[in-house]
């Protein structure tokens, strides 16, 4: 074959389709995660249009939920955000409180706050992680994933499960704190500050991973703002939207840390944010534990909303109906419609829950960050070239479970 | 949420404005459905309000309610000052509300969800395909109608003698528990346990709407004859050949 060179401007015109090569990326594709299927329009390299479908991992959340109690839900949020199953729970707990117009005690408050602290530092450092791994730096993998099993282990301990720890219930938590709670933590601490520290001197002046994030999916703010964005990548884009501050839960409004922004929107504003959220995490459940009391209740304290205690459940015949009714019939909620929402690993996590006045919901909408997110991320693309879709996609932290519910 | 919405909001459309609440700490106005896209457009327009940061939009559904079966909600908040307000309008089945995907880009997959889910089409909406389950899916499944053990007929019945797919393996399978089954409490009948128990107790033949359902249950119930058959006539030569 001739060199090109050589060739005329209408023979190399032959050779070239000008037609979009159409390209199918997943569902079943190594980057993207959590089974997403894109539809890529294809110009050589750049993406000329494509179309993001979801649903692939569709369980039918929302239909379950009108079926059992109103506790029963718990394991189902679990399995929403996997990543930080934790602060699913506890949004669930708190929609249904909302409903019921109770508050847990204030000891429970701050186990929440702390447990949900730990489990989004689990999850940002699972997030940063994977970006990094994707870009083909697989050791920041390993070394933030590290701080992951770490968290576990405390949450191992605090519930018993690894990951999908059902540890939230209505009006309550399922255990009070173990003993060792506090000192757990507090051991943690530092070592999250060095890795973060060294996750800083390996990736951040890495030339690779600088020239793949920065400047690459920019969303604006007016179109993070349209489209519905929360979370890290709201905040990247530069609004200052934090539920933690902005429509203070639990009890952070007692905490002082800082909502971290961005001002490009781009895949290292998100790397960044994230890596802040972590610092401020950390600032957060050092404060909690200080303040935290030792003694008191964890559970409210209504024998119509809180199982007995398993001893009376066995030894006395109140103990045994109560557990009964709740666990057959599930606790009653008045009869409305509330929309409670909590800042979840991606941004605000929702529950809009309306009840009929029966123990089992009439309709549960949960409102996943990442399905908005994951609209913008076409705005992100468009325009880009085919290879910006894998750090794109992967700091916009897609969570299937979450996103199809 | 935010009351000062609530008041600009009645200012503004008066009469127009069907209903308001602030239950549980939820503002939430209603409004008819051909007021839908005005209110809308007005809440990200208008100077004072500024409604600019989309939230969530869905659906609740009321079968037994004759007027309008779906409640359609709105959920926005604006990025200037943090209020909240809840938008509802009452949508009968059939009817079709106008689209705010034009005003917001986020309605455009949350008004996708909404026709997958329950099967309200928005007008003017630029793409209005299902989003979480595939095209050739029968019916809308979050309808309180809709089975929660119902399966989709829709992969070809294997007719391939070594695969043995039986009930409870069929066409109502798994999840045999549901609570309330709504298709009969809807029509009046006696039974309104889920099918799945029904048949177990033999009360009532299964239910299914579909067409094709019915079609894989009489292949079935032609496949089980035809090895009934296959059988007796096996027994019957083993019986002559003796």
């Amino acid at each position: 074959m001739e060199p090109a060179d050589e060739l005329t401007n209408e023979e190399i015109a032959l050779e070239l389709s000008e037609e979009p090569m159409r390209l199918n990326m997943g569902p079943s594709h190594p980057a993207m995660h959590g089974t997403i299927r894109m539809v890529l329009d294809l110009d050589g390299e750049n993406l000329v249009n494509l179309d993001v479908q979801p649903g692939y991992l569709h369980r039918g959340f929302e239909k379950s939920c009108e079926r059992g109690t109103w506790a029963q839900v718990f394991p189902y949020a679990d399995r929403l955000n996997y990543v930080s199953p934790m602060l699913n729970n506890v949004g669930w707990a708190l929609a249904v409180e909302k409903l019921l117009q109770i508050e847990v005690p204030e000891r429970c408050q701050y186990y929440r706050v702390i447990l949900g602290e730990l489990s989004r530092v689990a999850d940002h450092f699972t997030c940063n992680g994977a970006s990094a791994m994707e870009l083909g730096a697989f050791t920041p993998f390993l070394w933030l994933l590290k701080v992951r099993d770490w968290v576990w282990d405390i949450l191992e301990r605090e519930t018993g499960a690894r990951m999908t720890h059902s540890f939230g219930r209505i009006g309550g938590m399922a255990a009070p704190p173990t003993a060792n709670f506090k000192d757990d933590v507090l051991q943690l601490i530092p070592e999250v500050h060095k890795v973060v520290k060294e996750t800083e001197i390996m990736l951040l002046r890495n030339r690779i991973f600088l020239d793949r994030m920065q400047g690459v999916g920019v969303l604006t703010k007016e179109q993070a703002l349209s489209y519905g964005v929360t979370g890290p990548v709201a905040r990247s884009t530069g609004i200052p939207y934090d539920v933690r501050k902005d429509h203070p839960y639990l009890v952070y409004d007692r905490f002082d840390f800082d909502v971290p922004v961005g001002e490009d929107g781009d895949n290292w504003d998100r790397f960044m944010v994230r890596l802040e959220e972590i610092r401020q995490s950390v600032r957060i459940i050092e404060q909690a534990i200080a303040q935290m009391p030792d003694e008191g209740p964890v559970d409210v304290d209504d024998p119509r909303i809180v199982y007995p205690d398993k001893d009376s459940v066995y030894k006395t015949i109140e103990g045994t109906i109560a557990h009964f009714k709740l666990v057959m019939e599930g606790l009653r909620t008045p009869k409305g419609e509330v929309y409670s929402f909590t800042e979840g690993g991606n941004g605000e996590l929702g529950f809009h829950i309306v009840s009929d006045g029966s123990g089992t919901p009439y309709r549960v909408r949960v409102r996943p960050p990442c399905w908005y997110n994951l609209a913008a991320a076409r705005e992100m693309l468009l325009g880009g070239m085919i290879a910006d879709i894998i750090p794109t996609f992967g700091s916009v932290n897609m969570i299937g479970g979450e996103c199809d519910r | 949420m935010s009351q000062a919405v609530v008041d600009r909001l009645r200012a503004q459309f008066g009469e127009r404005i069907l209903e308001t609440s602030d239950a549980f700490g939820d503002h939430e106005v209603r409004v008819a459905v051909k007021d839908w896209v005005d209110v809308a457009r007005c809440m990200k327009d208008d100077a004072e309000l500024q409604m600019d940061h989309f939230i969530d939009l869905t659906a609740i559904d009321y079968p037994e309610r004759q007027a309008a079966r779906f409640d359609v909600t709105l959920t926005m908040r604006s990025s200037r000052n943090g209020a909240r307000i809840r938008v509802r309008t009452q949508v009968r089945d059939g009817e079709e509300p106008g689209t705010l995907s034009g005003i917001w880009a986020g309605a455009n997959w949350a008004e996708r969800e909404v026709w997958d889910m329950f099967g309200i089409k928005f007008k003017d909406h630029p793409d209005m395909r299902r989003i979480l389950l595939y095209e050739e899916f029968v019916g809308h499944p979050l309808r309180k109608d809709y089975p929660i053990d119902k399966a989709q007929p829709l992969v070809p019945y294997r007719e391939e003698s070594e695969i043995v797919k039986l009930p409870p393996f069929g066409i109502e399978e798994g999840q045999p528990f549901a609570r309330i089954d709504w298709e009969s409490r809807l029509a009046g009948r006696d039974y309104q346990v889920s099918p799945s128990i029904g048949v177990q107790q033999g009360q009532r033949r299964t239910l299914s709407d579909s067409e094709a359902a019915e079609q894989i249950q009489a292949r079935i119930e032609a496949r089980m004859a035809r090895e009934a058959a296959e059988a007796s006539e096996e027994t019957s030569k083993e019986g002559s050949g003796e």
